[in-house]
C-alpha cells in the first residue's frame, strides 16, 4: 500500500468517499436534515446537538468542527441547513466551507417558509450536489495524503496487549511511508507525559505535550474528585496493571513510536505529517468527532468490550482484542487481534490492519458502514450551555 | 503462552494462568520455570530484576522494583512501585 486512490479536492486534500454531507447548523435543524437526507442517496446526514446558545471556547470548537466537517476530504459536497436564528449561521457556516473550495450550498428554515419547503428544495439542491460530485473519479494518490485516526472504546485487559500495539506497529509504518497518524483521549495519556515529551520533535511541542496532559490530569479529578482514581489509579481496573503509566502505556501503544511532530486542539488540521497528538477527551464518540474533523479519512478503533460505533463521513475500522470478542460480535469486528493469544505475531496482526485498510481506502466498506453505525455527530464541550 | 510486546522489555504477559513451578515458553521458544503463580494479563519477570531497577514493558519503565524481583516471578502492585502510585 504504497499508494491508495481516491478523489483529489480543490484544496488538495484527497477523499476515500465521496459523500454529500447534509449539515445542520444547529441541534433545530436536525429533522429537516433528516427529511432530506433520507430521500437522497448519496448524501450523508450530520446529525449534532449544538450551534446555539455557547459562546467563548466552545463557540470556536464548535463553529471549528462544523466547518471542518464540512470540508472533510471524503465529502464531495456539502448541504447546509440552518434555522435563522443561532448562533452558528448556516450562511457563515456555508461561506467558511466554501473556502475549501468544494460545492456548498445552504438553505435557513425560516426564511424559507417551514420544514416541509426547505426539506423540497433541499431535495432539489442535493441531487445536484450527488450529481456533481459522481463525477468524479478515483486517482492514484501518495501516502503523504492520508491521515489515519487512532481510537479506543470499550477497551479491556487485552487491549494494551493484543489490539493496540498491533495498531502501534502499524501507525509506525504509516508515519514511515509519509503519513499522519492522530493519536488522542488525553485522558489515557495521565501517567506517560515524561515518555511522549521525550518523543516531541522540539521543546516547543515536548511543551504543549506536558500541558496538554496535566491539564486533562486536573480536569479529571476536578470532574471526578474522589472518583478520579478511577481514571488515574492502576489498582481498580487491575487485570494486571500494576501502575498507571502500565496502563496509559497501553493506550498509547496505538501511536507507535515515532516522533510526535505536532500537539493540535479539538478539531483541528494537522499543518505537518507523521505522528499528531490531539487534545480530545477519553470520551471516544466526541474524540472521534475532532479527529474527523481534523481530516482524518479513517479512523482504526481497538475495543476489547465491543463497541460498533461508527462516524458518519469516516469509515472506522474495528479491531477486537479478543477472539471471544471477535466471535461474539463479528457483524461489527473487522479484525481479530486476539489471534496474537492464540500464537500470532503482533507484527502479523499489524499486516492484517494494513490489508483491510488498504481495502476500506480504497472502497471497500468496513463493518461499522454496511451497519450503518452512523448515530450523531458528539461534539467536546468545555462549558453549560446558556 | 506468554508474549513480550517490545524488545526492551524486561517482563512478558501472561496469556493464560501459569501456576507456580509451571514451565513459561516464550514466543521464541526460550522456557524458563514460574516461581508463583501468574495470572492470564499479568507480568511475569523475564531476568532477575535489582530492586530500585526499572520494569520495563512497552519499551519503558512502568515502574522500579520495590524489592529484588527473580527471573519467573509475577510482576504486581506487590513488588512494582511507581512514583505515580504514591499520591
Amino acid at each position: 500500500m504504497s499508494t491508495f486512490r481516491g478523489y483529489e479536492r480543490p484544496d488538495g486534500s484527497v477523499g476515500i468517499r465521496n459523500h454529500v454531507a447534509v449539515l445542520p447548523s444547529v441541534a433545530c435543524a436536525n429533522g429537516v436534515v433528516g427529511m432530506i437526507a433520507s430521500k437522497v442517496r448519496g448524501t450523508v446526514p450530520l446529525y449534532h446537538g449544538h450551534g446555539c446558545a455557547r459562546a467563548g471556547r466552545d463557540l470556536e470548537l464548535h463553529f471549528r468542527t462544523l466547518s471542518n466537517l464540512g470540508k472533510h476530504p471524503n465529502v464531495g459536497a456539502t448541504l447546509v441547513v440552518g434555522l435563522g436564528c443561532e448562533v452558528i449561521r448556516a450562511e457563515h457556516l456555508a461561506s467558511s466551507i466554501a473556502s475549501s473550495g468544494k460545492p456548498v450550498e445552504y438553505l435557513d428554515i425560516q426564511s424559507e417558509g417551514g420544514s416541509r419547503i426547505t426539506a423540497e428544495k433541499g431535495v432539489a439542491r442535493a441531487i445536484d450536489l450527488v450529481e456533481s460530485v459522481s463525477r468524479q473519479k478515483r486517482k492514484v494518490s501518495g501516502i503523504e495524503n492520508l491521515t489515519v485516526g487512532l481510537e479506543c472504546g470499550g477497551s479491556d485487559a487485552f487491549s494494551g496487549i493484543t489490539a493496540n500495539p498491533s495498531v502501534g506497529i502499524a501507525a509506525d509504518w504509516l508515519v514511515s511511508e509519509g503519513g499522519t497518524v492522530i493519536l488522542t483521549e488525553n485522558t489515557e495519556m495521565i501517567g506517560t507525559s515524561h515518555i511522549l515529551e521525550r518523543r516531541a520533535c522540539n521543546p516547543e511541542v515536548a511543551g504543549q505535550v506536558s500541558s496538554m496532559i496535566s491539564a486533562a490530569e486536573e480536569r479529571a479529578r476536578d470532574i471526578l474528585g474522589p472518583l478520579a482514581s478511577m481514571v488515574i489509579a492502576p489498582g481498580n481496573m487491575d487485570g494486571g496493571m500494576s501502575s498507571i503509566q502500565e496502563k496509559s502505556l497501553g493506550c498509547i501503544a496505538k501511536g507507535g513510536t515515532s516522533i510526535i511532530q505536532q500537539v493540535v486542539d479539538y478539531a483541528e488540521r494537522p499543518a505537518s505529517s507523521g505522528l499528531v497528538l490531539m487534545d480530545a477527551p477519553g470520551y471516544d464518540t466526541e474524540s472521534m468527532a475532532g479527529v474527523a474533523a481534523a481530516g482524518a479519512q479513517v479512523i482504526l478503533f481497538t475495543t476489547g468490550r465491543g463497541n460498533p460505533i461508527g462516524f458518519p463521513v469516516v469509515p472506522v475500522i474495528k479491531i477486537a482484542s479478543t477472539t471471544r470478542l471477535y466471535r461474539a460480535m463479528q457483524d461489527d469486528m473487522d479484525i481479530n487481534a486476539g489471534a496474537v493469544l492464540e500464537g500470532k505475531s503482533l507484527t502479523e496482526i499489524s499486516e492484517e490492519i494494513l490489508s483491510v485498510l488498504a481495502g476500506v481506502i480504497d472502497g471497500e466498506p468496513a463493518r461499522a458502514e454496511l451497519n450503518q453505525q452512523n448515530g450523531i455527530v458528539c461534539l467536546y464541550v468545555t462549558n453549560p450551555s446558556f | 503462552m506468554v508474549i513480550v510486546i517490545n524488545e526492551k522489555d524486561n517482563v512478558a504477559v501472561a496469556l493464560l494462568d501459569i501456576a507456580a513451578g509451571a514451565e513459561v515458553v516464550l514466543p521464541d521458544g526460550g522456557r524458563f520455570e514460574a516461581v508463583n503463580d501468574v495470572p492470564y494479563s499479568h507480568k511475569v519477570a523475564l531476568i532477575d530484576i535489582a530492586e530500585g531497577g526499572p520494569v520495563i514493558k512497552y519499551g519503558e519503565s512502568i515502574g522500579e522494583a520495590a524489592r529484588e524481583i527473580r527471573k519467573g516471578e509475577c510482576v504486581h502492585t506487590h513488588n512494582l512501585k511507581s512514583e505515580e502510585a504514591q499520591r
